[in-house]
């Protein structure tokens, strides 16, 4: 063999065993969270509140309190969001300001989760006097905000011009052919990009820390600290009780297992959505 | 000859795009936002410790006396063990992906890679504590104190307790979370390279080596580097996987084995707890380093990454 087919074996070698690891360590991950979580799960798990350490409970509140915060934050964000993405896909080409949004919108996208926590931390909790979870769900709609923006504005982007013509044609206004045929043409993509900011921020934990705290209350009061999954897995598997570090496992395989579900669905969508309509 | 007036209707087009523009400008304030509210918390220690904040190495809550430089140290020596390990295996996940595999392997393998993507941090970090800390205590640690300490030049970063956990790992675990984002952009940005420089390469009887070092890499380095930023850019900002496995001491240590500290993690670990205003006004301070600190890096790879589109 020459050297050129052994650089080459070597080569190869090397991308299949890179691949094979990441696929190794993804399964790992999903093996412990499962055998592990598995051994905590059971009915008190979502009938129990968070215990006290050393002693019997669940998740109840935290579960709870995660889908408040979340559902909040992307009821906040996706308005704002799908609004914004439009600005910027019928902004002009050569439009110096959305240019500047939209590199500016990549930052915040970027942006470390923990200084957005800072940010509201600083403008709500201080300013109202107390951790709560609106100060949660607001941290979490800016996570979610710049995800849907740019969703928006690729998928409206890739509306075709004539459908929007043919609008205009009939005498229909800007906002109106927008509203009722772009966002109609547009919709499964925006819901795509709109499922995976969910998936993304129901796993954030850093905004959380200093927004909504945490709580072993149960709760529907936005306007207190809220219980939430993310921190109170943080706190029990850093915590030396292995009661809670069970808890912890538990609360880390249902909240993956929800944010892959989620992301699956996501992909899965448009091509659903188109397959339905040809078939009617 | 009477005159039509027509009904007076509000404009619904200026009104909608009024609201629209408002909710893009909302990127911008929020933006601003968070750059005046870590001036305006981090302003005492500023005042305080002076720019050379940065650079000081002492980190003292009971004495009121703090610097960022250990917390700069951790984050930034973190972030660069990641890099070392992540690029070239994101490389090599990209290159497998998109020019060796067949699509039967490619597609599933591809969508595992990007599921990897989506694992949310605190995963990662209870994965690193409860699975990878005490295999890599004892399969690694262990036989590193016995064989690479004595090694010259480098035998000190191998100098330490086997604990599990500390700087190396941090680097390890930051190294698998952008692993899946680093190889799918890269393997993206070799599907947009034409089908006629590979058949040419090819044709020319280059192996597949040659066709991806000296014809494929060299069309897509502006969207592999800038990719590899971005990947750096979520390494330096990561917080909750590194507080699971850096172990918390803000310290800067030569041995990669001891527990450390990086910005994000001393802010997530000490923020609540925190009760003198400096050391608050301290933990914003890092806060202000570590924006800046990713703002540039980030800026850098998305000017990279726009180049090549």
């Amino acid at each position: 063999m020459n050297l050129r087919k052994i650089k080459n074996f070597l080569f190869i070698g090397f991308c299949m065993g890179a691949s094979a690891l990441g696929l190794g360590v993804l399964a790992s991950i999903l093996y412990s969270l499962v055998s592990n979580g598995i051994a905590g799960m059971g009915w008190h798990v979502f009938t129990e509140l968070t215990p006290g350490p050393g002693s019997f409970g669940g998740l109840k509140n935290a579960i709870i309190g995660s889908l408040m915060l979340t559902a909040t934050g992307i009821v906040i964000a996706t308005p704002v969001g799908i609004l914004a993405g439009t600005w910027l896909s019928e902004a002009d080409k050569n439009s110096r300001i959305a240019d500047a949004l939209r590199f500016l919108n990549g930052m915040l996208m970027s942006a470390p989760s923990i200084l957005v926590g800072m940010f509201v931390y600083a403008t709500v909790v201080v300013t109202t006097g107390g951790y709560s979870g609106w100060a949660g769900a607001l941290a979490l709609a800016i996570l979610a905000l710049p995800t849907i923006i740019s969703a928006t504005e690729e998928m409206l982007r890739l509306v075709p011009p004539t459908l929007k013509e043919a609008g205009s044609g009939l005498g229909a206004p800007r906002w109106i052919v927008i509203t009722r045929l772009s966002y109609r043409a547009a919709g499964p993509g925006i819901i795509t990009g709109i499922l995976l900011s969910v998936a993304r921020i129901s796993g954030e934990t850093a905004p959380l820390l200093f927004t909504a705290l945490n709580s072993n209350f149960m709760t529907t009061d936005m306007g207190a600290p809220m219980a939430n999954l993310p921190v109170t897995i943080y706190q029990y598997a850093m915590s030396p009780f292995q009661s809670w570090n069970e808890l912890a496992w538990a609360g880390a395989l249902l909240i993956t297992t929800f944010i892959l579900v989620i992301n699956i669905l996501a992909k899965a969508l448009p091509a659903l959505i188109k397959a339905r309509k040809v078939r009617a | 000859m009477p005159t039509i007036s027509l009904p007076k209707r509000p404009d619904g087009d200026t009104l909608f795009f009024r609201l629209s523009f408002s909710s893009a400008v909302l990127i911008l304030l929020v933006l601003t936002g968070i750059v005046l509210s870590l001036i305006d918390g981090g302003w005492m220690a500023l005042r305080e410790f002076g720019p050379g904040f940065v650079f000081r190495n002492i980190w003292d809550p009971v004495n009121g006396q703090f610097g960022a430089a250990s917390a700069v140290y951790g984050t930034l020596v973190s972030s660069l063990i990641a890099m070392v390990i992540a690029v070239p295996l994101s490389l090599g996940v990209a290159i497998f992906l998109a020019e060796l595999a067949p699509d039967w392997v490619s597609q599933p393998v591809g969508m595992a890679i990007e599921l990897l993507a989506a694992v949310p941090s605190i995963i990662y970090g209870m994965w690193g504590l409860f699975v990878f800390a005490p295999w890599f205590s004892d399969g690694f640690q262990m036989w590193a104190a016995d064989h690479l300490v004595d090694l010259p030049l480098i035998g000190h970063w191998f100098d330490g307790p086997p604990i599990g956990i500390g700087l190396l790992t941090a680097g390890i675990i930051l190294a698998i979370m952008i692993l899946p984002i680093v190889s799918s952009l890269v393997r993206d940005a070799l599907k947009t390279v034409p089908n006629v420089l590979r058949e040419a390469a090819y044709g020319v009887g280059a192996t597949p080596f040659e066709v991806v070092t000296k014809v494929l890499l060299p069309a897509i380095k502006n969207a592999a580097v800038g990719a590899s930023i971005l990947g750096l850019g979520r390494a330096l900002g990561e917080t909750m996987a590194v507080a699971f496995v850096i172990g918390g001491a803000n310290r800067i240590e030569t041995s990669l084995f001891m527990p450390a500290s990086s910005i994000s993690s001393t802010i997530a670990q000490q923020f609540n707890e925190a009760t003198d205003p400096l050391h608050i006004s301290s933990l914003i301070g890092l806060g202000i380093v570590l924006f800046m600190l990713t703002f540039v890096v980030m800026g850098f790879a998305r000017v990279l990454l726009k180049k090549k589109r």
